[in-house]
């Protein structure tokens, strides 16, 4: 039997959930901030489900699901209502979750990824509304296995964002999902934190031969607790369907758990059959007519969004793609470099300069002491303006590049100004000719072999001698004026 | 309309329900009687009506995004049968 290797593309979908930054709860008064709460202390009878009681619509939570729409150039119908889906699990205290089916508050959009072979859109099927589940805490005692039910985060505010299949590899999933959370934050409607779990994702994944246009059959992928286990459980998935293709079986529809301890997909059996949730209009909750001044009002709300910044970052700050990418990498990171730059007041090719210096502070220095030492951008004790400082001192020659760096050091750790520190530690840059003659001619005294060797011709031997002044002046001498210097008393002696 | 034991052994297991024979067959009956109304309803001409999915003429009924205060621990737990350490214990169910 001779085995022809297919060449097979990878199709991925996304299902993302994301709870929503509100006060109190979807369809309840009760409070939304429930990780700290002690548990069932957030509950009301209306997210206990019980027989009766009548439930409201969170303004907040409709507005913050329109923005994103908006921020994911959604369509925004001007009818929207919510719909019961009917199943039965103890995390769900009616019996069913009031979600969205067939008039979603906004439908048709995309996101913009980065990928290596330049950006490709990913189509946005829909964003839509709906509430969360109590959480459960499953339990294996001598006294048998039970599940602990918390209901504070029963109702919570969640939308779910809900892709196109349009992702051809588990790494541009990964992008996809860096990209969403970006966007999220930047509009201020979520945490998108996923080891937090208050953005979560589930995955479709199938594989068909390349050149073809229908789809092969889906696996759902649950369970992925962070990028990492998303990128991992797909590479998986990707890797166990290519296997049963190759080897003449068929990919069997299921819904599969990641596991992250051994590193594998699981099948989740009893979801062998369709689910039917019997969707059917949600009776006690009047449906919405969105109109298309609150659309324009929420649009206007919203913040410049990753894309614009990182365009207006590489045109007003002459900054590279690459550059301007990871700076607008948070909108904190970003409020940073420009309030940074902005202390200045300078203009022009100065402001240019300028900005050029205090990236490359943010993006070499902090960014590998904020790495090391796992800090936020918010948490830098260097002020902004600080940091402006002590880009200004280098240019201006106060200091030297190599004093700068144990200047930022110290900065770091203590939050002064660099003038201070400066001025503490005397580093100020020692420029004056009569003040570095003696220190250069002690230096020639003590280097007899660097002087002989330039002597012979070996002209890179002045480099040393550089090197020694500055180990004599701690780094603070002006390394063009040691130079001049030792040229001209070796050259005259 | 009628609907068959599977059917019926279907919907009984979305529901939860575990029947006896007996119960099967009553409700095979019943639930076959309720498809037949439907069956009526459809007779009925809706051409040109738009759905209707509520019956009352409300729209955009909202509330504004504050919390209030919740139910005690105590009051929540009082209809759980078993409950431990502020948390309603029921019987694992794996998914």
């Amino acid at each position: 039997m001779t085995t022809v290797a297919t060449d097979y593309e990878v199709v991925i979908g996304l299902e993302v959930h994301a709870q929503l930054l509100t006060r109190s709860k979807m369809f309840c008064g009760c409070s939304a901030e429930y990780s700290a709460a002690p548990p069932n202390t957030h509950v009301c009878p209306v997210c206990l489900g019980m027989p009766g009681v009548l439930p409201v619509i969170n303004r907040r939570a409709v507005e913050l699901t329109i923005m994103t729409a908006l921020a994911l150039d959604c369509e925004i119908p001007e009818q929207s209502k919510f719909d019961r889906k009917n199943y039965h699990y103890p995390d769900l205290m009616k019996g069913y979750q009031v979600s969205q089916y067939d008039l979603p508050l906004s439908r048709d959009g995309w996101l913009t990824i980065e990928t290596e072979e330049g950006e490709r859109r990913v189509g946005v099927t829909r964003v839509h509304l709906e509430e969360d589940t109590a959480r459960l805490t499953h339990v294996d005692g001598p006294d048998g296995s039970f599940s602990l039910v918390d209901v504070n985060r029963s109702g919570v505010p969640l939308m779910e964002i809900v892709s196109e299949p349009d992702m051809r590899s588990p790494e541009e999933a990964r992008l996809y999902l860096v990209k969403l959370r970006q966007v999220l934050r930047y509009a201020g409607v979520s945490l998108a934190n996923m080891e937090e779990g208050n953005f979560r994702c589930d995955a479709n994944v199938s594989l068909r031969p390349r050149g073809s246009s229908s789809l092969g059959v889906k696996v759902e992928v649950k369970n992925m607790n962070s990028f990492r286990s998303v990128q991992r459980a797909l590479e998986y998935e990707v890797e166990r369907q290519t296997r049963l293709l190759d080897g003449g079986e068929a990919v069997v529809q299921e819904t599969r758990g990641w596991v992250e301890s051994e590193g594998k997909t699981v099948s989740q059996r009893s979801k062998e059959y369709a689910h039917d949730y019997r969707y059917f209009p949600e009776p006690d909750l009047p449906p919405m007519q969105v109109n298309r001044e609150l659309v324009s009002r929420l649009r206007a709300a919203l913040p410049e969004l990753p894309d614009e910044k990182r365009r207006r970052f590489e045109e007003a700050y002459g900054l590279t793609r690459y550059e301007a990418e990871l700076l607008v990498e948070s909108r904190a990171r970003a409020d940073y470099h420009e309030a940074a730059v902005a202390a200045s007041g300078l203009r022009g090719d100065a402001r240019l300069q300028r900005a050029k210096q205090v990236a490359n502070w943010m993006l070499g220095d902090m960014a590998r002491l904020q790495n090391a030492q796992n800090v936020d951008i918010e948490a830098v004790r260097i002020q902004p303006e600080q940091l402006g400082q002590l880009v200004a001192m280098v240019e201006g020659g106060q200091i030297t590049g190599r004093s700068a760096k144990a200047v930022f050091e110290r900065m770091w750790r203590e939050g002064r100004s660099p003038h201070e520190i400066v001025a503490e530690e005397g580093l100020a840059q020692i420029s004056g000719v009569d003040e570095l003659r003696g220190i250069v001619e002690r230096v020639i005294a003590a280097s007899d072999r660097a002087v002989a060797d330039y002597r012979a011709g070996k002209t890179e031997a002045v480099q040393f001698l550089v090197g020694q002044v500055m180990k004599q002046t701690k780094g603070r001498a002006n390394p063009g004026t040691v130079r001049d210097l030792l040229l001209e008393i070796l050259q005259n002696g | 309309m009628a609907l068959t034991r599977d059917e019926v052994l279907h919907i009984a297991a979305l529901a939860r329900l575990g029947l006896s024979d007996d119960e099967v067959a009553r409700l095979q009956g019943q639930l076959s009687a309720i498809l037949d109304y439907f069956e009526r309803l459809k007779s009925v001409d809706t051409e040109g009506l738009a759905p209707t999915s509520h019956s009352v003429p409300l729209v955009n009924v909202l509330r504004e995004d504050e919390p209030h205060p919740s139910l005690s621990c105590e009051a929540v737990l009082g209809n759980a049968p078993r409950h431990e350490d502020g948390f309603i214990k029921v019987r694992k169910v794996l998914e």
